[in-house]
């Protein structure tokens, strides 16, 4: 089964590292990634800019209204995403636990959601 | 190839898990090597074909992959699983290829899973994910609760083995009797939530009887206790009965309506034999005589022939071993079918003098038949009524709405 792992953190928590502890953490998830892929389990995942380099944009009324910023404001921000193959919810658990980031933040795990034609589960009710 | 391995899988892993569990020390690391095992299996099969014994190429490959991956984490100097080389070496060179160790790791798994310091729903979670292998999903369906509630308790329960330092052993002899009754307790509690589902509605949770089934089997086969015995022939004999239970509306068909050519005579055999090899040992279990009050139903050609005398003897006994209501109240209606309705309600209303089971929708229900044939039509109104109060389940209702509009 596909799972998302969002990853949160305080990136105050991260500004407020050394160089060389940065560096150290970012080695850190390219050496997660890469044993995740070895063992299939990574589909897809890449970290964030900060975000402040982020723009919100919606549609009303066929227009496109553009923003600065996130959607909204929270005390952790999105830092990155895993996309997993797991066999369950606790495998999931399992490898999102060792996402280096968990540590400073959070990590929120997710069950994808295929879109279907027809009988969609979830949303459209009543 | 690919759907031999998938195969081996199935009939493997749970195998591997329970030997790589006791070498590494440690659930998840243990369930990550048996991830690494198979998939090394997949990139180099194919090509050396499958080993003469794949369970302990297995097994030695997700140990080589544990130990690998410790040392590389050792030298990124993060916390998890933390060994010292001496530990790693020790692991190393552990036994794990004779038939003795791998049917006593089984039976480790089995114990750890059903450990008394985990609560009776950590012990169902575990036994289903680790041993019997569903899904955390699955679960959750089958005990109809989200899949998060469940993966917190898988969680915390492996959280707990980990730091109450609960022992993955097999129980020393003395405990062996105190410490099986909770894993028969455990499967019990699966089989009835499959074997009470409603018909149909839930396939997983009728594939909880067949794991149930299974996992007493193996439980058996592992460790051949009368008890064990006795807990597989309730359950056969019970199931036997699965296509007479409910018509095609799935509403209940009591074993009085039953059409006993529907039951599985098979199963009906099994449960004769293993509950006569129980009987052979000494020792009387509650599960004993529950398996021979359902084997003497089973022998009966017709509701009315049974032999009512010989299942009030078998209560009798069960009660001086288990003092239990719930018991008493089937113990009634077995006196009500031998001596008459009057019997059966004076023993229920002492039930419910001494206060007992007042919130068992079961006790109305008795109450309301005896007193409908006693013809005492406004009393079995109220007590259907009240019993009808009691339950969720819609079945349940559907039969008790059913007994009411036949009040004439």
């Amino acid at each position: 089964m596909k799972y998302i792992a969002l990853v949160y953190y305080q990136e105050d928590i991260m500004n407020g590292m050394t160089q060389q502890e940065w560096d150290s953490l970012n080695h850190e998830c390219m050496d997660c990634s890469e044993r995740l892929t070895e063992s299939n389990n990574l589909l897809a995942g890449q970290a964030l800019q900060q975000v402040s380099t982020a723009t919100t944009v919606r549609v009303r009324d066929g227009k496109a209204l553009t923003m600065d910023g996130p959607f909204a404001e929270t005390k952790e921000q999105l830092a990155g995403f895993y996309l997993l193959e797991a066999d369950d919810l606790n495998h999931a658990i399992q490898i999102a636990s060792k996402i280096p980031p968990a540590r400073f933040g959070s990590i929120e795990i997710r069950p994808v959601r295929e879109l279907q034609l027809e009988d969609n589960i979830a949303g459209g009710h009543g | 190839m690919e759907q031999q391995i998938s195969k081996l899988y199935h009939q493997e892993s749970r195998w591997v898990l329970a030997t790589l569990i006791r070498l590494l020390g440690d659930f998840d690391l243990a369930e990550e090597a048996l991830h690494e095992a198979f998939i090394a299996a997949l990139n180099q099969w194919p090509e050396t074909g499958i080993p003469e014994k794949p369970r302990e190429w297995l097994v030695s490959t997700g140990r080589f992959k544990a130990i690998d991956h410790i040392r590389r984490q050792q030298k990124l100097r993060t916390i998890s699983h933390q060994l010292s080389e001496q530990q790693i070496q020790e692991v190393e060179q552990q036994d794990f290829d004779t038939y003795k160790l791998f049917h006593d790791d089984q039976l480790r798994l089995i114990f750890t899973c059903c450990h008394p310091s985990l609560t009776t729903e950590a012990q169902i979670a575990l036994t289903l994910r680790e041993i019997c292998g569903l899904t955390t999903e699955e679960i959750a369906q089958a005990f109809l609760t989200k899949a998060p509630t469940i993966a917190q308790r898988i969680v915390r329960a492996k959280n707990k083995i980990r730091d109450a330092n609960i022992p993955y052993e097999v129980p020393h002899l003395s405990d062996i009797p105190e410490r099986l009754d909770i894993v028969l307790h455990v499967i019990y509690l699966l089989f009835n939530e499959g074997y009470n589902a409603t018909q149909g509605e839930l396939p997983i949770r009728v594939h909880l009887v067949q794991h149930a089934i299974e996992l007493c089997q193996q439980l058996e086969q592992l460790m051949p206790r009368p008890e064990t015995k006795a807990l597989l022939a309730l359950i056969l004999i019970q199931h036997s009965r699965r296509d007479a239970r409910h018509d095609d509306n799935g509403d209940i068909i009591t074993l009085e309506y039953q059409d006993r050519s529907l039951w599985h005579q098979d199963d009906i055999q099994q449960g004769q034999q293993l509950l006569v090899a129980s009987l052979q040992s000494r020792i009387r279990h509650p599960f004993t005589l529950q398996a021979a009050i359902a084997a003497v139903h089973a022998e009966a050609k017709s509701f009315m022939q049974t032999d009512w005398a010989q299942i009030i003897e078998l209560y009798d006994v069960l009660l001086s071993i288990q003092p239990s209501p719930v018991i008493e109240l089937n113990r009634a209606v077995a006196i009500a079918m031998h001596h008459g309705p009057q019997s059966g309600l004076t023993l229920v209303n002492d039930l419910i003098q001494r206060k007992q089971l007042l919130n068992y929708h079961l006790l109305y229900a008795a109450q309301g038949d005896f007193y409908t044939k006693l013809e005492q039509h406004d009393k079995a109104r109220q007590a259907f009524v009240k019993a009808l109060s009691l339950t969720e389940q819609e079945a349940e209702k559907r039969f008790i709405q059913e007994r009411i509009k036949k009040i004439s």
